[in-house]
């Protein structure tokens, strides 16, 4: 009787053990990770680089929704050269970029773009990333809401 | 929950349930991809590609899934002792290591024609990567150290530590901004795939668990058999010297 009330004791030890490790590990990694926010985060939108005031030159990444009615493309020297705006709904980027686009880039989707600022404020692109979103439709429920007339193409939510 | 625990027992419903799971196993990717292939509509950004999503989702469910069944069962063995239990976290790893490198490779493959590349340093795709690597630092545990129970112990330590990673993995698309995009279908205002679409994404994610549990039992009756053979070997050794 006496031993196995110490097993029982032994296991809740055990138990605590186990329960304050994860607890006090958790908050380690929530404070690590808590300081390393900023290099975590994949891009910044255009009303935080317009707050911080990024130098011309520094590599960074912007990301937001391809503002609609904006997006531009020509060919020079047999080089396509793409320009858009990127929005956040609040401040705008412009966004110069040469080269071939993902299939996902379109107006009013997002886009994630590497690269930098030049001397007058427009950001000069070396990559650009298509973003998709958490949403998956029929193609037919989105034609037929279109002839209907019901169909918002620039939906925020 | 001692008499779970006995092997023997353990060996009996196994075997019951078995033939079982395998039929329902069948049943449910049968089902799943005619779902997945024929029935699913196509979508409206991203046409048929997005097909991938039947097996990239269920496979990195099963990657979480089958960390999240090591955490319990090894909280189980280091708090009770229960060997089965700590046979059933070993057993589990490489099934969870090879779902992860699933879910990380269809996901490269699905980035490359969707967001333009195939890998990208964000939060989601970096924290599916370091579970990976715990899982491979879990099973390099059980492998190198010689003393079962002492192998035991340490992995269990190494299995609660990781699970941290899991519960990133999971809000790492909300606490941070991402190339990869938030949850469809774990999400409070209800999933944002619907129809045909999400039947064909449960019976898929049906499919794979179903799957997972089949090969998992399989798994842990070999390593039954295995200890038997061992300690089989231990006594006609023992009685000829």
């Amino acid at each position: 009787m006496k031993k196995g009330l110490k097993a029982g004791a032994r296991k809740k030890r055990r138990m605590y053990l186990l329960l304050t490790s994860l607890a006090v590990l958790g908050l380690a990694v929530l404070l690590v990770l808590n300081a390393l926010e900023d290099s975590i985060r994949l891009f910044y939108d255009p009303t935080e680089i317009a707050e911080k005031g990024i130098k011309p030159g520094q590599n960074f990444r912007l990301g937001g929704l391809v503002a609609d009615g904006s997006f531009e493309t020509h060919e020079t020297d047999s080089i396509l050269v793409n320009k858009f705006i990127v929005s956040d709904g609040n401040e705008t980027v412009a966004v110069i970029y040469e080269g071939l686009l993902p299939d996902l880039f379109r107006e009013g989707q997002g886009v994630v773009a590497e690269g930098a600022m030049n001397g007058s404020g427009v950001f000069i692109a070396t990559e650009v990333l298509a973003k998709h979103d958490e949403n998956y439709m029929p193609k037919e429920v989105i034609d037929s809401l279109k002839k209907r007339g019901q169909w918002q193409e620039d939906d925020p939510s | 929950m001692h008499k779970f625990a006995n092997p023997a027992r353990f060996m009996r419903l196994s075997n019951m349930f078995l033939p079982w799971c395998t039929g329902f196993t069948v049943l449910l990717f049968a089902l799943g991809l005619y779902y997945a292939l024929f029935l699913a509509p196509e979508d409206y950004q991203m046409g048929n590609t997005y097909r991938i999503i039947f097996i990239h989702v269920p496979a990195a469910y099963m990657a979480q899934f089958g960390y999240g069944v090591i955490a319990v069962a090894s909280a189980v063995g280091f708090i009770w002792k229960h060997p089965l239990a700590d046979q059933a976290a070993r057993a589990t790893a490489p099934m969870g290591a090879a779902f992860t490198a699933l879910a990380l490779v269809t996901g490269s493959l699905w980035g490359k024609p969707m967001w333009g590349t195939f890998w990208i340093w964000d939060a989601r795709l970096t924290s599916m990567l370091i579970l990976f690597f715990v899982y491979l630092g879990y099973i390099a545990v059980w492998q190198t150290i010689e003393d079962q129970t002492r192998a035991a112990k340490i992995a269990a330590i190494v299995a609660v530590v990781g699970l941290v990673n899991v519960i990133i993995i999971k809000f790492s698309v909300d606490w941070w901004n991402t190339l990869h995009q938030p949850a469809s279908l774990i999400r409070l205002d209800g999933p944002t795939i619907g129809g045909d679409m999400l039947a064909a994404l449960l019976l898929m994610i049906g499919a794979f668990n179903m799957f997972f549990i089949t090969l998992l039992m399989w798994r842990i009756q070999s390593l039954i058999l295995r200890k038997r053979i061992r300690s089989l070997r231990m006594q006609i050794g023992g009685g000829q010297d």
